[in-house]
């Protein structure tokens, strides 16, 4: 086989570990608040610009500013539910889509206001390592390891904890979790903050491959939904497995073509599964 | 229509035919994408108000500006004949993402979603497909002067006069579709298809019908904003962003109202161009700022957008229909 091949496809599967931990935050607010958060990639950049003011300029020290920023997003993830998404709980959902559309324009616009339309660069550059004849990138590699253990985490999080457990049962039934005794309001701040967190996660994931820009949003955004919507929204382990599928889809769809072809393949594949399997691949 | 409404679009029509007159060119050039705009802004609301959201109508604004600029570019096809190809064009991709959803029952987030990954294929196809459309570069049009023939005008008032047919004609379809008996039964089907479906309304072709309209009037919007500002970038004619501005805009102005678009985009842009002029270019962001602001605000106090809000508080007429729920 081709090593350019291998090399793409290798590419895809630690792609996918980066959007699988995309997708996993998306799905929890989705699954837990029936909200989808349109401007989640826009909270991944703003993760990436913290980073980048903190290591660049402030040259506090990397593992510290992933921490804070990590920390940071968790706590705007709970702003963006106390401001936003509670006023609107109650509206069509189209109005909650609405209501996070306009934070995406809030966040894209601000950032321009505050930083311009520079690319910045946090200016690590990691090896890259030689496997035989293919190479790899040593971040994404990172990358791709941390979105599996995030994944994980969370995974054992929801299934042993007390807070795991209530969020689970409020997913599964939002009108008699309340007659169980457990605080509806708290358990959703709490999944508003892991989101966020997640994004956080993402951020400092993103940062060490990518420059960060107001739009870069714009690059990740309509793919994570896609990968959530294929998965099934609120489907976890179908949104993990959709991210590998839709990865692959980009990498070598890139190798044989363009990158920007390759999207439209994606995008293309997305909406003719709709037709086919229109509450996800996975539903039942 | 009742009189207070005619009295209103009478008013509206008046004040834009007499501006020429009064205003220096800047503010013509203003104008004239007002009303391109509002155009497009009610285009998406004669679906939007029945509750079927579209992220997908960059898309169709997308075909419309570069159909015709590039039969005109490589084949000399005068836009008399491109814009009507266009036109078509966004119909026929209206009926090919249409069909299968309203078929499948592809409604609520799941319609929004699927409709913009179709904004994102066009928008991608057109940057992949550099060699002929100039990609992220963007696409100029070829000039030649003063021309009926190519539907180019160095004289802005020409473009102002075209602009307000069509925004006229952006007006009656929203009439029409207001006053037929297709209203009734569309609002019937964004509050249950089910049920609407049960006492006999055929759901498809009523949702296909308003989708087709919509599809078609943004790309004649699209094509006729390609042939006034002569030079078409990707981004700012199709994509999510596209998108997103035709969605917000509508809402803000209020989708229930037959002037509410129109609002929405004299609002906009008035904003966007006065905090341009008034700041500079050091404030690049700060017209979207706000209105980012102003969006999340509108939405969550008032659904029904300016337009919707002022009706609702002079008891103007019927009560504004409420936000469709979609599931």
């Amino acid at each position: 086989m081709d090593l350019y091949l291998v090399e793409a496809i290798i590419n895809g599967i630690l792609l996918g570990g980066v959007l699988a931990l995309l997708a996993l935050g998306l799905n929890l607010i989705f699954g837990v608040i029936d909200v989808v958060w349109i401007a989640y990639a826009d909270i991944v950049m703003c993760g990436m610009y913290v980073i980048y003011f903190l290591y660049a300029s402030y040259g506090v020290p990397l593992p510290l500013a992933f921490l804070i920023a990590i920390v940071a997003m968790a706590g705007f993830g709970m702003l963006v539910h106390i401001l936003i998404i509670s006023p609107v709980l109650n509206s069509a959902p189209i109005n909650q889509l609405l209501a996070t559309g306009g934070l995406l324009f809030f966040l894209q616009s601000f950032a321009t206001l505050l930083f311009g339309t520079d690319f910045r660069n946090i200016g690590v550059r990691l090896p890259v390592l030689e496997v035989g004849s293919v190479y790899i990138s040593f971040s994404r590699l990172i990358a791709f390891g941390v979105g599996l253990v995030g994944a994980i985490v969370l995974y054992v999080f929801l299934k042993r904890t007390y807070i795991g457990t209530a969020i689970r049962a409020i997913a599964q039934d939002r009108d008699i979790i309340g007659l169980m005794g457990v605080d509806q309001r708290r358990i959703y701040l709490v999944t508003s903050a892991i989101g966020g967190a997640l994004a956080g996660l993402a951020a400092c994931l993103l940062a060490l491959q990518y420059d960060v820009h107001p739009y870069i949003g714009n690059t990740f955004g309509p793919v994570i939904f896609m990968i959530c919507v294929l998965g099934g929204l609120g489907n976890m382990i179908g949104g993990f497995i959709a991210s590998f599928i839709i990865s692959q889809i980009i990498s070598i769809g890139g190798y044989y073509s363009s990158t920007e072809l390759a999207y439209v393949f994606a995008f293309g594949f997305f909406i003719v599964l709709m037709f086919i399997r229109p509450r996800g691949l996975f539903a039942r | 229509m009742s009189n207070l409404r005619i009295a209103a679009l009478a008013g509206l029509t008046a004040v834009f035919i007499a501006l020429p007159f009064f205003v220096p060119i800047y503010f013509m050039h203003l104008v004239i994408q007002i009303l391109l705009w509002a155009f497009i802004y009610t285009a998406w609301s004669l679906m939007g108000r029945f509750g079927f959201v579209s992220f997908g109508h960059g898309a169709f604004m997308g075909v419309g500006a570069y159909v015709p600029a590039l039969l005109w570019n490589y084949y000399d096809v005068t836009p008399w004949l491109g814009i009507p190809v266009a036109v078509a064009l966004s119909a026929v991709l209206a009926v090919v993402i249409g069909y299968p959803c309203f078929r499948l029952k592809v409604v609520g987030h799941y319609f929004a979603l699927v409709t913009l990954a179709l904004s994102q294929v066009v928008l991608l196809s057109l940057v992949a497909a550099r060699e002929i459309t100039g990609g992220s570069l963007g696409f100029t049009i070829r000039t030649v002067g003063h021309s009926w023939y190519a539907l180019q005008f160095p004289e802005k008032i020409y473009f102002y006069g075209i602009a307000l047919v069509i925004w006229l004609i952006g007006i009656l379809a929203w009439q029409r579709i207001d006053h037929g008996i297709g209203r009734e039964a569309l609002e019937a089907i964004s509050e249950d298809e089910d049920a609407a479906a049960s006492i006999g309304i055929n759901v498809l072709r009523e949702k296909l019908r308003v989708t087709i309209v919509s599809a078609a009037l943004t790309a004649l919007g699209g094509a006729i904003y390609g042939q006034y500002i002569m030079y078409l970038n990707p981004e700012s004619v199709s994509g999510i962003a596209v998108s997103l501005q035709i969605v917000f805009a509508a809402i803000l102005g209020g989708v229930y109202s037959m002037l509410g678009p129109t609002i929405g985009s004299i609002f906009t842009l008035s904003l966007t161009e006065g905090l341009r002029v008034w700041f500079g270019t050091n404030f690049i962001g700060a017209a979207n700022t706000i209105y980012g602001v102003l969006l999340v605000l509108c939405i969550i106090f008032m659904p029904q957008g300016i337009v919707g809000r002022l009706q609702g508080i002079k008891l103007w007429r019927r009560a504004p229909v409420k936000p469709a729920a979609a599931e």
